[in-house]
């Protein structure tokens, strides 16, 4: 018969433990990566023209190197931008100086004449049309444009305002058509809101603002 | 007298069994070790985040590549100055080295997911909109065009 060993003293392991995670602790960070997600434009193309769109379906805004905004011309501040774009983007009263907006039965047709037109944008046109009965669709653009001088957190500020009036424009239309906040949609349902309220921020290629 | 007093011929506490505490101990380390990633670099720049209420998570850290806009630490400003510089990896870097960084992010990674890599901008909140501009110029140039400008999240009623 084998000797019988003694048992091996355990009571250091907890202290082992400990030191592991206590190094882990200092060495990981548990932050979460957030922010404003953006696509930029591909790189110009000097031989293309560029696509004419009509005066009043652009929403201009500009920062200077002094941190001041104008809202279409007109010295503004960030906390008014939400509401303004909102009111550009949805256009209540069809005035003649918002942006223009046209059903999702029109972009269809024009979408089936597309040979380039993915499938699966047609299909969420199609359900646009059948079940959210054939919403307008803005066309309206903001544009924002600033200068070398402005500050970054200005910059994020008037990003994030902007943003702020699509979220909410996404939010109404997908509590009005699917009962739910926009987060809470299925992916599917999302791209069906993101067709009819499409995210359009144009940023000008840069040059200098007074 | 007292409740607590120890009466000379009472029965003896059994001594706490510590055999469990190093389970527990485990458990814990393995928690925070697959909830926590390790950092990514180390900061040669100042950046202190904007705030904006509008955020989006990134989702998966191994499509993320950074590039970071501040002005140098302490250390660091003998050598690089004081104005906002570019730090890629663990190097301040000039604006030119941007391409470079962008074909190694991309050449470590296949090529499914490099087509999907997405460019997080951690600016410091002062720095000037130039240096930003330019980046996206550069990046623009190398098609590198998901980018994300990191923000910290706050509630809507607490920004202005």
């Amino acid at each position: 018969m084998a000797k019988e060993l003694g048992q091996i003293n355990a009571s250091s392991q907890a202290d082992i433990a400990f030191l592991l995670l206590v190094f882990f602790l200092v060495t990981t960070s548990m932050s979460v990566d957030q922010g404003l997600n953006r696509t930029l434009p591909p790189p110009a193309d000097k031989n293309a023209d560029a696509e004419k769109i009509n005066e009043r379906n652009i929403f201009i805004v500009l920062i200077n190197k002094d941190n001041q905004l104008a809202i279409e011309g007109e010295l503004s501040d960030v906390r008014m931008l939400t509401d303004k774009t909102i009111e550009f983007l949805t256009n209540p009263n069809d005035n003649e100086n918002l942006a223009a907006k046209e059903k999702a039965s029109e972009k269809f047709e024009k979408l089936q004449k597309d040979a380039n037109a993915k499938e699966e944008d047609l299909k969420n046109y199609k359900y646009l049309i059948d079940h959210c009965g054939d919403p307008e669709i803005t066309k309206g653009v903001v544009s924002l444009q600033n200068d070398r001088g402005t500050k970054y957190e200005t910059y994020i500020a008037v990003q994030n305002a902007i943003v702020a009036a699509f979220d909410i424009c996404r939010d109404n239309f997908s509590k009005e058509n699917f009962g739910k906040t926009f987060d809470e949609l299925s992916s599917d349902q999302q791209k069906i809101v993101k067709l009819a309220i499409p995210l359009s921020i144009s940023e000008a290629e840069p040059r200098s603002i007074k | 007298m007292s409740k607590f007093k120890k009466s000379s011929g009472g029965r003896k506490m059994a001594a706490l069994s510590t055999a469990s505490l190093p389970d527990i101990v485990f458990m814990l380390l393995f928690f925070f070790m697959s909830v926590t990633s390790m950092k990514e670099t180390e900061y040669k720049v100042k950046i202190k985040l904007p705030q904006a209420t509008e955020v989006k998570k990134l989702e998966q850290k191994s499509l993320v590549s950074y590039i970071y806009v501040g002005a140098p630490l302490q250390a660091f400003q003998a050598k690089y100055g004081t104005e906002p510089r570019i730090q890629l990896n663990d190097k301040i870097s000039e604006l030119f080295d941007i391409a470079d960084y962008v074909e190694s992010e991309r050449s470590s990674r296949d090529e499914n997911d490099a087509q999907r890599l997405t460019y997080s901008l951690k600016v410091d909140s002062d720095a000037k909109m130039g240096i930003v501009t330019d980046i996206k110029q550069e990046l623009r140039k190398v098609q590198a065009l998901k980018i994300n400008y990191s923000t910290l999240k706050v509630e809507r009623k607490d920004l202005y």
